[in-house]
């Protein structure tokens, strides 16, 4: 255990305004027992999968990525300028504290404990951590499933456990649903990647309890790759939450994680992501999920903080009556970029695909939905329904919206709406009338603004999700 | 006592003068109406005393028990003991009056103390029981998709949760009809009584409201100021003269 004098607080600086955002602004020495230094080349790459004691296979699968990874362009096409300011050959691609995953609560090390502890992770959601999978830089630190789950026959693993002890369950879907050469970060994460989870749940079986991750940068210009990969088979149901706050660096940092499910028949797969990046994080994330028939993917995504997020949850709807959901919450404050958006591709007759999504923008803040929803001519009786509402809080905040709707034939249906708000003055002194400081009405406006959706989140996250909110909004007057 | 303190005020909105040097004083428990025809400043005065931006104080002071409030951001000076009850109250999408008020409560609170959630509700349907207001009430967003009257409820609603020293009501009777006029008065009226009953400016255009909520004073603004000032049987001479009989006083005395 460390004494709390050798805790590091990182200096906090934002580039464009000066954002104080000190959640999150805080980080722990760590010994780290691999690291593979900055840049990236084939060494970087075999030296990952050597630490991890890979099969052949993954180290072909990981340098074939590199290739393709240095072969494409950036995504610069649609996405904004600031993606060139990334200096891949500054980033770190691999850290690991060199532990096996932990089992029980006991044998995680205080200081990441502590980490948690900062993160003001609530009481009753410390309850949870018991059946997490917590992951602390690269490599999980802690993991210890649930008895229960693990009776269940639920595999419940890190991304390098699983192709190392699963292969026969994880090889089968494992960059099947985002091939390598998806876009260019997903190159770059099947080439890097580690940490992230692996589930496998059986035939028929409902897990009750949410399964949890936390995910956090811990060092210094070091990018996270996580995989994480998750296959509920016929019948089964899974919910699957992930939360991130991340320490404050003054130089920038990539996340880049890549994510994949796969719902057989009948099965039902629910994704939440809360996540709260420092202001110098490049989050550039894929996320897509197949459903089979009769099967269900709701995706519920909330972005906050960042320096550009680039996401857009997924769905492909493979087999008849098979549903997607994207549900997704974007707060773009001074100096970030909130690009999210959904992507609904029908595949198959009488599916249905439901995108809700809001964004705030706060001062310079600028948020961008970019939707694509696909329904090809020869199918019949597909629904799909989008709806995206802006939020404004001051006169710079900028907001997008490109909804690409391709419904092609006369089978099928769609609707759209579309609406952009302001908070104005008078609804700021209303509330402040009434006793509340400009922060708090500015916060209770927002609150307000994605209630609906919020409702949609477990009580613990929209509890955090508030808290994140607040501190968001505290830093933008004044 | 508590007590407001109006000195001499002067308000400008932009480089126009609208209130010109009024001077009034309100006691806790009692009742004053200001009464003028539009355009006198009657609703400035009540949001430039709350503290809206849109409007300079140019001159004078408002004290709240001896302290200037001038120099307080407005939720200062909700939380010292002022209250405005909107004539346009704002709609506030997807937050409940029961949240509202909530976090209302919760900002008077000292830093790092708890709202006790049941104790919270127990006065809420307290307050609720005592203005006749249905349980349903306080679950919809504030304001959004509200009748005239219901929009007046929920200020009053409001205004008794906080339980201010003072409370400014901006033209609650606008837009009423006479049933809602009347349920309003009610919720008014059963918060006059009492040791935390406020001190009422009500402003108003006609004297029908002080049928339902009698005054204690009855002030006349006319050009930025107060003109004249009696009880409410000047509100009833009013009514019957109506205000020409004002302006030419008026006009006399400054010609």
């Amino acid at each position: 255990m460390k004494p709390p004098s050798e805790i590091e607080t990182a200096a906090t600086e934002n580039p464009v305004v000066g954002i104080d955002q000190t959640a999150g602004n805080f980080s722990y020495k760590v010994d780290y027992a691999f690291d593979a230094g900055t840049g990236l080349n084939e060494d970087t790459v075999r030296y990952i999968s050597s630490v991890k004691k890979e099969a052949p296979w993954i180290l072909e699968f990981r340098l074939a990525a590199l290739k393709k990874f240095q072969s494409m362009p950036m995504p610069t096409h649609w996405a904004t300028k600031d993606l060139e300011n990334i200096n891949f050959d500054k980033i770190r691609y691999y850290l690991s504290q060199g532990q096996q995953p932990k089992r029980t609560w006991d044998e995680v090390p205080d200081d990441i404990k502590k980490t948690f502890e900062r993160l003001g992770i609530p009481e009753q959601e410390r309850k949870f951590l018991a059946g997490v999978e917590a992951q602390f830089d690269s490599e999980a630190a802690y993991s210890n499933i649930k008895d229960i789950v693990a009776k269940q026959g639920v595999i419940f693993v890190n991304s390098t456990e699983g192709l190392r002890e699963h292969p026969e369950i994880f090889k089968k879907f494992f960059g099947k649903v985002i091939p390598t050469g998806d876009n260019k970060f997903s190159a770059l994460n099947s080439a890097v990647f580690s940490g992230g989870s692996f589930i496998y749940v059986p035939p028929g079986v409902k897990v009750a309890q949410p399964l949890q991750a936390y995910f956090r940068i811990n060092a210094e210009n070091f990018g996270q790759f996580e995989r994480t990969l998750i296959i509920a088979d016929e019948g089964a149901e899974v919910v699957y939450m992930e939360g991130c706050t991340a320490p404050k660096f003054t130089t920038s940092t990539l996340h880049s994680a890549v994510v994949e499910l796969v719902a057989l028949k009948g099965a039902k797969i629910q994704y939440i992501t809360v996540q709260n990046w420092a202001n110098n994080v490049f989050n550039l994330v894929t996320k897509r999920g197949v459903a089979h028939e009769d099967a269900e993917i709701k995706w519920i995504d909330c972005n906050i903080g960042s320096r550009l997020t680039m996401k857009y949850p997924g769905v492909v709807l493979k087999g008849e009556r098979a549903r997607g959901e994207v549900l997704s919450i974007a707060l773009a404050n001074d100096g970030q970029h909130q690009d999210t958006g959904a992507k609904m591709i029908h595949a198959a007759n009488n599916t249905t695909s439901n995108i809700i999504a809001k964004s705030i923008s706060v001062g310079q803040g600028r948020s961008t939905y970019r939707g694509v929803v696909h329904i090809p001519k020869h199918l019949k009786g597909c629904k799909n329904n989008t709806e995206c509402d802006a939020l404004l809080i001051n006169t710079n905040s900028r907001t997008d919206t490109y909804p690409a709707i391709s419904v092609k034939g006369d089978r099928n249906a769609t609707q759209h709406e579309a609406s952009v708000s302001k908070v104005s003055e008078d609804m700021i002194f209303y509330m402040q009338s009434r006793g509340l400081t400009e922060a708090q009405a500015m916060s209770l406006a927002v609150n307000g603004f994605i209630n609906d959706l919020a409702r949609e989140f477990p009580m613990e996250y929209s509890v955090e999700l508030k808290r994140l909110i607040d501190l968001e909004m505290e830093g933008s007057v004044g | 006592m508590s007590q407001l303190e109006i000195k001499d005020l002067h308000i400008s909105i932009g480089d126009k003068p609208i209130v010109k040097g009024l001077n009034l004083t309100i006691k806790r428990g009692e009742v004053h109406a200001i009464m003028g025809p539009n355009g006198t400043g009657k609703s400035t005065l009540a949001k430039a005393i709350a503290g809206h931006p849109d409007y300079t104080i140019t001159g004078g002071d408002v004290l709240l028990d001896g302290q200037s409030v001038l120099a307080m951001e407005p939720d200062e000076r909700a939380r010292s003991g002022l209250f405005l009850a909107f004539q346009y109250p704002s709609e506030i999408p997807g937050v409940s009056i029961a949240n509202f008020l909530r976090a209302a409560v919760q900002a008077r609170m000292a830093e790092g103390e708890e709202l006790d959630a049941t104790g919270y509700y127990k006065r809420l349907y307290a307050k609720m029981d005592l203005l006749k207001i249905d349980r349903k009430f306080t679950s919809r967003a504030v304001n959004v998709g509200f009748s005239g009257g219901e929009k007046k409820r929920c200020e009053i609603l409001q205004m008794a949760m906080l339980e201010p020293k003072i409370a400014l009501m901006d033209e609650t009777d606008s837009g009423l009809d006479i049933d809602a006029l009347r349920i309003v008065a009610e919720g008014v009226n059963a918060q006059r009584n009492g040791p935390s009953a406020p001190g009422i400016l009500l402003i108003t255009h006609y004297q029908r409201l002080l049928d339902y909520i009698v005054p204690d004073f009855v002030h006349v603004m006319y050009d930025g100021r107060i003109v004249k000032s009696g009880d409410k049987s000047l509100a009833l001479e009013l009514e019957a003269k109506g205000y020409d009989w004002v302006k030419q006083e008026f006009a006399a005395a400054t010609a």
